[in-house]
């Protein structure tokens, strides 16, 4: 491969666009190549600025007050007769007397609605959670695809896909079983910087196959899919962009 | 395409599809008004046009059948942030990047030079981008979107969306690792 088609393709291979084939060519010919090996490295730098540099605009509660009002107005009628202005300053002070006595309870409904209505997002989430504060990461720990996967066996009836992605930045911590909606699942734990990723998976017992959904709630996002004969749940508070390509990279 | 602007619209969805856009698109309100955001490069007006643009979806949402609901709000968002721009023109900022002219960037220096870029100087740098290349960076880096939804969302060829990309990365390490102040279009 010469130089030139290297750096065609750099960009495909950073972002994890090539195939198998493509991606083989390329990292063969930057082993042999300081100039493209520092271009990568240059690349990588620059990726990892851009995510780590916190540059994410999530929508201000302003904004999704305003949508929610708009798209799922109270039952109570009150969004849909707004208040005249006058009375808005009154209302205001309200709120926040009623928000400073209840935050736990608001943090709680003020959700995005995807999340909440959906209980199987909201037990994924709540696994996670749990593994989290009750420090029940993990049964077996250790960074081995090949030492997580065994473990499974005789525990359950079916065997869970581990995938070693430490390369691509999200190394394998462990794995555990745990409860997801009342059935018995397999959770992988995988880490990002100082962040756990879990990704529960079970059987789908036909579910169709079904593209990524994705959802947030509390700060924790989710994206789901089924493919295979398996139901996937990822679930982590890692950005956006490092869910998807997670993701992403769990499908490949 | 989005068809013509529809009356009061919200009114017009059903109780069944007003809960299944709750579902499908509002969990994506962040990715909206982050585009937004980074096209429109003020707090204000990415606000008023991503409600906008939330408005716009929910009375197109019962053209909506199947397909990624993101990549859908977004491309919604896209257009309603050109829009904008184009009846707000703030000149300068749009115009193509010409490689011939501004030639490859020195091979060496520049991953330090990168590594010193704070956070400030990052946010300069894409905002000083041409919106093209700030949009297929800020979808790429930060919304984590495939090549494939970066060229549904920005309706281009799905082939050039990887040298949409090594362009614009290459235009932001030149800005990086350029003079501290790269002069700025009038």
């Amino acid at each position: 491969m010469s130089c030139e088609k290297a750096e065609s393709l750099l960009h495909g291979y950073l972002d994890g666009e090539l195939d198998a084939v493509g991606a083989t060519e390329f990292e063969r010919h930057v082993q042999g190549c300081p100039d493209c090996t520092r271009e990568l490295d240059a690349q990588r730098s620059l990726r990892s600025h851009l995510r780590e540099a916190d540059l994410y605009a999530p929508a201000p509660p302003s904004l999704r007050r305003m949508i929610h009002e708009r798209v799922a107005p109270l039952p109570s009628g009150g969004a849909a007769s707004a208040p005249r202005p006058g009375r808005w300053r009154w209302l205001a002070a309200a709120a926040v007397v009623t928000l400073l006595a209840t935050v736990p309870w608001l943090a709680l409904r003020e959700t995005r609605p995807g999340a909440a209505e959906d209980p199987l997002a909201a037990a994924a989430l709540d696994a996670h959670l749990r593994s989290l504060q009750v420090g029940h990461l993990t049964d077996v720990v250790s960074t081995d695809a090949h030492t997580v996967k065994p473990w499974f066996d005789g525990k359950l009836s079916y065997s869970p896909p581990v995938v070693d992605l430490a390369a691509e930045g999200f190394p394998l911590i462990g794995g555990r079983l745990d409860v997801v909606d009342g059935r018995t699942v397999v959770a992988l734990v995988y880490g990002r910087r100082k962040h756990v990723l879990s990704v529960f998976v079970w059987p789908s017992d036909g579910t169709p196959e079904a593209a990524p959904r994705a959802g947030a709630r509390l700060g924790y996002g989710w994206i789901e899919w089924t493919h295979a004969g398996m139901r996937y749940w990822v679930v982590s508070d890692v950005a956006p962009a490092e869910r998807e390509e997670f993701s992403r990279l769990l499908r490949r | 395409m989005e068809p013509a602007e529809a009356q009061e619209g919200p009114s017009l969805l059903s109780d069944a599809e007003r809960q299944r856009f709750e579902q499908l698109v509002l969990p994506h309100l962040d990715s909206a008004h982050n585009l937004a955001r980074w096209l429109l490069r003020t707090e204000a007006d990415a606000q008023d046009v991503a409600q906008e643009a939330l408005l716009r979806a929910l009375r197109f949402f019962p053209g909506f059948h199947g397909g990624d609901p993101r990549a859908w709000l977004l491309t919604i968002v896209r257009n309603a942030s050109y829009t904008w721009l184009e009846s707000h023109r703030r000149g300068g900022n749009t115009e193509e990047f010409d490689e011939e002219r501004h030639g490859e960037p020195g091979a060496s220096p520049e991953a330090q030079a990168i590594a010193r870029a704070d956070r400030e100087r990052l946010r300069d740098a894409l905002e000083r981008l041409p919106t093209r290349f700030r949009e297929v960076l800020i979808l790429r880096e930060l919304e984590g979107c495939s090549y494939k939804e970066i060229a549904e969302i920005t309706a281009v060829p799905l082939g050039t969306v990887m040298s949409s990309l090594a362009r614009a990365r290459r235009r932001l390490q030149r800005i990086l690792i350029g003079p501290a102040r790269e002069e700025t279009p009038p």
